[in-house]
């Protein structure tokens, strides 16, 4: 449209190599977190992410042999893989941490007692000493290799099924899971009467009340928790479940009631007159006509609050979590590994990938909702 | 009881009580209260649709009252107010003890440098994707990557960004990708590219775009006599003094960053670089907050009518002017609406400080400072001050929200 005197193609190459850039840039972080939350401790600390998905030099930590004992003649020997028979091309390697790259592969390192220890290019090794080694410290190998791109699921196993695992995401989901779907359910069917009140009933105050709506969308949450902590510690409800629905629902009533009013504003007045004269109650309007047209706003809503709830941390900190840390929801287990296992990336990754997954494909799902909700939810 | 379970049961009672509450509520209106038959039938049916609008609204009004309207004034009255003598009143005292403390000037030092560099970093560069996805084949491809962050909590961002920053012993593998790229430069001429002329010719781009902006703000005041109020002008006149303070520190800065010592070959704790790790956690928000700002200023430029780019075309406007000149001053509006809900945002971050640095390095900010008086030092006084303070920063946006839904009303 904008090249209608004819195509620069210089100019569409550059939007076509400047696009890429951005889109590489913007995914290059998430995917970092991807590949890390699939690769071992000592993957993640011995080389880049970036560098896993090729084969890699590297020198991998020491190995020590073990396997059944064969007796050949006067010698005991012990012969295997180093590498459990996954594919890896050894280019150096040593038998003390002093010189790990002592030897080509092919060649015998001689050690004390007269053992000796032989390793090919593949891995294979072949260890011998003239005495049985039958519970002795076998010889440690370090090698330098080539490995191809090795990934595994054990992170994920670790963080979600290892239930010893006191760090597990485990329950942190399932809080989350069960702070969501209440916090999300809960303010539609109340902003739903009050928006439609506010689109198609005329009453005293209408404008007012929706000056308000627009006035409070913006209030930050921050004022809110000192009184409303006090309030739940006062009237009961303390620190929980119950008080963590009612502040979301009430924080997120105001997006929800200017969303689906402006939604409902929108709807084709005849309609609602046709139904009004054949003598249709204002509830049965709102329930058979008004309900039903309204789902992509309702949907939208929906995804804005489950977003939100989903990835909240201040007010789950605030009005859920209590000493016994029996009700922490993910984004807060997140921060606390940061604290406890700042170096540890493959708990951290895959932790953060577990919370992020859902969010991700509910976003992928539903992203025409998404956008239709930004776009009818920014004051213009 | 499993609070699965619970959730279900609330679910239920929740979402039943409310429908309940509302045909229940219609139903004893419409049978007993004001029923629609006998003498005053037709003033009944009158009076019932009077009452009627406050049945369906009374719930939210409710909610939103205890829960978001309550809490503003409770917490100005606490503001005033010392829990450790029994809420006895002080006056202004919190907000002198606040004052008072360095920390709290840091965070409001901080505060503004987000509130100038996410909402423009961001709305730029959603400015700039949409402009150039708008134009290929696989734009919404690319948008959907760019727009994916929104979906990431700020917590999960903060575990990727850390990733990013991570910094090892020089000895070893950097695993993070900002010191792997950082090692590569050992001071020849690709670190002269890179670290002085790149971002002096940006500094450079940046004080001529803004020294552009003030030209044309500057010339319309001059030019257009019939101004309407005071306002307008005195808002351009107070922008363009700011943007010219921009102009002098990106022309200073230009200058120096030819003969800025870098530390070449040593892996950085970029969260620790006092003052530029501040950037570093405001690169987390800007990567979240550009898909929004994408998507919105996509939608403003498919709306711009089509015979004004046409013509323009026709005129033998470039590609550039047709941006800048046509495109930009028909969508300012959006602009305008895009930045503020971003400023919005940034007023309220928490989570990414929170999570990353903890307002350590000084890197505080408004909204974890607040967090830190309330929950570890257990000062609700103070807190409530500096809630109070994010509030009268919010304000003049909330009055401007206000005033512009009114106006749309009528």
């Amino acid at each position: 449209m904008d090249n209608i005197a004819g195509t620069k193609s210089t100019l569409t190459w550059a939007v076509h190599i400047s696009v890429v850039l951005l889109v590489v840039l913007w995914l290059f972080p998430t995917v970092g977190l991807f590949v890390s939350s699939f690769r071992t401790a000592d993957q993640i600390s011995g080389s880049g992410w970036w560098s896993s998905m090729f084969a890699q030099e590297r020198q991998n930590p020491a190995v020590r042999l073990g396997g059944e004992e064969v007796q050949e003649g006067e010698l005991f020997v012990i012969s295997g893989n180093l590498f459990g028979g996954s594919e890896a091309t050894v280019s150096l390697w040593g038998t003390s941490s002093r010189a790990p790259q002592a030897f080509s592969p092919g060649e015998t390192s001689e050690l004390s007692r007269d053992r000796t220890v032989t390793l090919e290019v593949n891995g294979d090794f072949r260890f011998t000493a003239t005495e049985s080694q039958e519970g002795k410290r076998l010889p440690r190998v370090f090698t330098t290799a080539t490995t191809p791109p090795d990934f595994t699921l054990a992170n994920y196993d670790k963080m979600l099924f290892d239930e010893k695992n006191i760090e597990g995401m485990a329950k942190a989901f399932f809080n989350t899971l069960t702070v969501t779907i209440p916090a999300t359910v809960i303010p539609i069917v109340i902003a739903a009467f009050a928006a439609y009140a506010l689109a198609w009933m005329e009453f005293p105050g209408r404008a007012l009340l929706i000056a308000m709506v627009v006035g409070l969308l913006v209030v930050p949450l921050q004022l809110a928790l000192i009184p409303l902590l006090k309030l739940h510690l006062n009237i009961g409800i303390g620190k929980g479940y119950l008080g963590i629905w009612l502040a979301h629902t009430g924080f997120g009533l105001p997006l929800a009631v200017y969303l689906l009013r402006n939604y409902m504003v929108g709807l084709p007045k005849d309609i609602i007159e046709n139904a009004k004269v054949d003598g249709a109650t204002d509830f049965q309007i709102f329930t058979r006509i008004i309900l039903p047209l309204s789902f992509p706003a309702l949907a939208s809503f929906a995804i804005f609050q489950f977003l939100w709830t989903w990835n909240d941390l201040l007010v789950a900190k605030v009005f859920l979590i209590d000493a016994t840390g029996e009700t922490t929801v993910m984004t807060n287990q997140i921060v606390e590994l940061l604290g406890t296992r700042g170096g540890n990336w493959e708990i951290l990754a895959t932790a953060a990938f577990v919370s992020i997954a859902i969010p991700l494909v509910v976003f992928f799902a539903m992203q025409r909702y998404l956008v239709r909700g930004l776009l009818a939810g920014s004051v213009k | 009881m499993h609070p699965a379970v619970q959730g279900l049961i609330t679910i239920v009672i929740g979402v039943g009580g409310c429908v309940g509450y509302f045909y229940f509520s219609n139903q004893i209106l419409d049978r007993f209260i004001f029923p629609a038959r006998g003498d005053d039938a037709g003033r009944n049916i009158n009076r019932a649709n009077m009452v009627r609008p406050w049945l369906f609204l009374f719930p939210a009004i409710f909610a939103l009252g205890l829960y978001l309207a309550y809490p503003v004034f409770e917490t100005l009255r606490l503001s005033l107010t010392d829990r450790f003598q029994d809420g006895a009143f002080v006056g202004l005292a919190n907000y002198g003890q606040m004052f008072g403390e360095p920390k709290f000037w840091e965070a409001l030092r901080n505060n503004m440098f987000w509130l100038i560099v996410v909402p423009a970093t961001s709305t730029a560069f959603g400015l700039l994707v949409a402009q150039l996805t708008d134009r290929i084949a696989w734009g919404s491809a690319a948008k959907s990557v760019i727009f994916m962050p929104m979906a990431i909590s700020f917590v999960g961002a903060s575990v990727i960004f850390k990733l990013i920053y991570d910094a090892r012993p020089v000895e070893q593998a950097q695993i993070g990708i900002l010191n792997a790229v950082w090692l590569q430069f050992e001071g020849g001429p690709g670190s002269f590219l890179f670290l002085r002329l790149l971002p002096a010719i940006m500094l450079l781009s940046f004080a001529a775009i803004v020294a552009y902006a003030i030209y044309v703000v500057a010339s319309r005041l001059i030019s257009d006599r019939r101004q309407k109020g005071w306002f307008a002008p005195l808002v351009q006149i107070g922008l363009s003094i700011f943007g010219a303070w921009l102009v002098v520190l990106a022309l200073i800065n230009s200058v120096q960053v030819f003969s800025v010592e870098y530390a070449y070959g040593k892996p950085q704790q970029w969260l620790t670089l006092p003052f530029w790790n501040n950037f570093f956690l405001m690169v987390v928000l800007i990567w979240i907050q550009t898909g929004f700002a994408m998507v919105i200023l996509s939608a403003a430029l498919r709306g711009i009518p089509e015979e004004t780019v046409e013509a323009a075309i026709v005129d033998g406007a470039n590609p550039f002017q047709v941006f800048f000149q046509i495109k930009v001053p028909q969508i300012v509006s959006t602009i305008v609406v895009v930045w503020t809900t971003i400023t919005l945002t940034v007023l309220k971050v928490f989570d990414i400080v929170f999570a990353m640095t903890n307002g350590q390095w000084q890197t505080q900010v408004l909204a974890n400072y607040m967090f830190d008086k309330l929950f570890r030092a257990n000062d609700w006084g103070v807190g409530s001050a500096s809630a109070i303070i994010i509030m009268l920063l919010v304000s003049p946006i909330l009055i401007w929200n206000v005033a512009n839904a009114r106006k749309e009303m009528r």
